[in-house]
């Protein structure tokens, strides 16, 4: 079983008329994922070569029945994209717009729990979440991911960083290991959806034998992964985490990864996550090789 | 971006917090002038983005004239642990009776607003959070409850900051807080946050850091961004609008996405190598970006080597692959590139460069993240040619 999204998952694109809407909104359907309609004020009744397009989030879900939005909207626009979508009753949404103000990204997450609690929000600053041959949602080459291996031992993925999710992804083809779902969960300061969540979700899921986790300097959301796993998880996992060498008090890019006092280091978050039973990597290829060991041994 | 304490200052002002009259000089006349304006006796502050000023001598009291010459004279141009003070802030002296502490951050863990006050403040804060951190009373603030005077007065009350000044306080965390929201601070701190003998609460000090995603609503922003004390190489990337930090090593690093950056940086490290820098070009890597980051890492001296490390998603391997080839045509690069390229369209890209026809000791290309490294750290070290 794949978590969040399988192949039943029916998705609409907010900004299915926009560049990047268009270019990903079609690559998740030629996956062959279910993109059942987009949204776009005041273009309701074209169509995207063949998706049919809505002016609101509301007529979308009502004309298709869709589960699961992807938001592909610019900055400005996205966290009101966001809550509409949440008020369509969508269940899962996923965000890939870079650059929203963190103020406003707590005041969606702080709305979300109060007033759509059934509403789970992948994102913002995303790749967005792939389980492979079922559902592709987001901006992960549908390619570079192995579909599960029916009645084998698959991995389910979760990562903080864009890139590095595709980079685990690969890493994992290439060694021929199936993976259930892999959720990118982004690196912003409000997250949506966090590394526990999706612990929960792989730890419950009988289908997903082990994890692979990678994160990044900054915060202290991999401190709380460690004692969640401390405590909940039983699956066995390898993770890398980013910026061993990444100069204190830096702010490298993304808004969540700054060290600072000593907190947040990648070395605090590695010693966390090795006490918690998790195997280090010092690289994402040896994450995961650790994860094909982790593998043959379950075998 | 952060603010120096004059900046700050100014914002607090706009969002009514109460601060002490005064104004930014650059010159002793200009201090002069600034002092005979407001009133004797002021207080001659360093600007510069680093703690510990007072304990440098960057911060003194001028009682007349012939002080504030002095003291501005040596203030100006002073070196604080590497910062040199280009400005400094001429206020009127306030005479404290008191002195607190309070701070509005976004805490991650709990993705709630937090405040922090305490009845401690001064410059010995920190030493107060790590010695007795129940001195310091946290509350956090539902983003969409926000904080009402009767909370803001609880807190007051919690941390113990005596009656005669606790409305004051009370008014003051309400408009830190509409500054920290409104004003999309990442930290909105006063430290210390006085009471005068005559009652009043104001901001003694301001340290502001704004979330530079929300500039886009703060068009005032600008001039705080002509103030940031960046690098050269640092300027020229921010001009190019890319993410970039300098560093001190040899390996010029350009990848997409910060995490795969730093990742880079670790490898690179691994590898036996030291990066020259961090370079997030971002998704939609174009021949525009590509070209501007070329250039970047090319004004640095120390380059020896340049490792592209590339994984599409947004960022499309062909176009890369000819941001690649027309930046080669456009900067005449002194180090050669080592590039890795997977993800989307990354096999037409590869292609690309391929058939551009760039001799290998312009261009090569890796499999692999790791051993595009190791032929980058090699490059850089003189042990490949």
């Amino acid at each position: 079983m794949p978590i969040f999204v399988d192949e039943n998952t029916k998705v609409i694109v907010q900004g299915l008329t926009g560049g990047q809407g268009k270019f990903h909104g079609l690559r998740n359907r030629a996956y062959g994922t279910k993109v059942v309609g987009g949204v776009t004020p005041g273009k309701g009744g074209q169509d995207v070569e063949g998706t049919p397009v809505f002016d609101s989030v509301a007529d979308a879900v009502r004309a298709t029945g869709a589960d699961a939005s992807f938001v592909a909207v610019p900055p400005k626009a996205a966290p009101a994209a966001i809550l509409e979508a949440a008020a369509a009753g969508v269940r899962f949404i996923v965000c890939i717009t870079e650059g929203i103000p963190a103020q406003d990204e707590a005041r969606v997450y702080a709305t979300l729990k109060r007033d759509f609690k059934s509403t789970r929000l992948l994102g913002p600053n995303c790749p967005g979440i792939i389980s492979p041959g079922r559902c592709n949602i987001g901006i992960t080459a549908g390619e570079i991911a192995q579909p599960p291996t029916r009645g084998g031992k698959n991995v389910g993925i979760v990562s903080r960083s864009g890139t590095l999710t595709y980079q685990a992804l690969f890493e994992l083809k290439q060694r021929g290991i199936g993976v259930t779902t892999c959720v990118g969960i982004g690196g912003d300061p409000v997250p949506g959806t966090s590394f526990v969540d999706c612990l929960a979700e792989f730890e419950r899921d009988p289908e997903t034998s082990a994890i692979l986790m990678i994160g990044e300097i900054g915060g202290s959301a991999e401190e709380e992964a460690a004692e969640f796993i401390k405590a909940n998880v039983s699956k066995p996992m390898s993770s890398y985490i980013a910026g061993v060498t990444a100069p204190a008090g830096k702010k490298m890019g993304h808004a969540g990864a700054i060290v600072s006092g000593g907190k947040g280091t990648a070395q605090g978050k590695m010693d966390a996550l090795r006490l918690a039973g998790v195997k280090i990597g010092a690289n994402p290829t040896e994450a995961g090789e650790l994860m094909a060991q982790i593998i043959a041994a379950l075998a | 971006m952060d603010l120096f304490e004059y900046q700050g200052k100014q914002y607090f002002a706009k969002f009514g917090i109460p601060v002490s009259p005064g104004d930014v000089a650059r010159t002793v006349d200009e201090s002069l002038a600034i002092a005979e304006r407001i009133g004797y006796p002021v207080v001659v502050k360093a600007q510069v983005q680093v703690g510990g000023r007072g304990k440098a001598g960057g911060i003194k009291l001028a009682n007349n004239k012939d002080e504030v010459r002095t003291h501005a004279g040596n203030i100006l141009g002073m070196s604080i642990k590497g910062h040199v003070v280009k400005r400094v802030w001429i206020e009127r002296a306030s005479d404290i009776a008191e002195e607190y502490y309070a701070s509005f951050t976004l805490d991650r863990a709990a993705k709630q607003h937090l405040l922090m006050l305490s009845a401690q403040g001064g410059v010995d804060i920190e030493e107060v959070a790590a010695k007795d951190p129940s001195a310091i009373v946290k509350l956090h603030v539902n983003p969409v409850v926000g904080l009402d005077e009767a909370a803001a007065t609880k807190a007051a009350v919690d941390a113990k900051i005596p009656a005669k000044a606790q409305a004051g306080v009370a008014s003051i965390l309400v408009k830190l807080y509409g500054c920290f929201v409104k004003g999309d601070c990442d930290l909105a701190e006063i430290n210390p946050l006085i009471l005068k003998p005559t009652g009043e609460v104001h901001a003694l000090d301001a340290k502001v850091s704004l979330d530079a995603n929300a500039s886009f609503r703060h068009p005032e922003w600008e001039e705080f961004a002509a103030t940031q004390e960046l690098d050269g190489r640092e300027k020229l990337a921010r001009e190019k609008g890319l993410q970039y930090i300098g560093l001190d090593g040899s390996v010029g690093i350009i990848a997409n996405g910060a995490g795969l950056a730093m990742s880079t940086l670790d490898v690179v490290n691994q590898a036996g190598g030291k990066a020259a820098n961090f370079l997030d070009i971002g998704g939609g890597a174009n021949a525009e970006l590509m070209t501007a980051a070329l250039e970047v890492i090319n004004s640095d001296a120390n380059v020896r080597s340049i490792f592209v490390n590339i994984f599409g998603g947004i960022t499309r391997g062909d176009e890369v692959a000819m941001g690649i080839v027309e930046a080669m045509r456009r900067v005449n690069l002194r180090a050669p590139i080592v590039i890795r390229l997977d993800g989307t369209n990354a096999e037409a890209g590869r292609q690309i460069l391929a058939d551009a026809g760039i001799p290998a000791e312009k261009l090569r290309s890796e499999s692999t993240m790791l051993a595009a490294a190791r032929t980058a750290v090699a490059i850089a070290n003189g042990k490949a040619g």
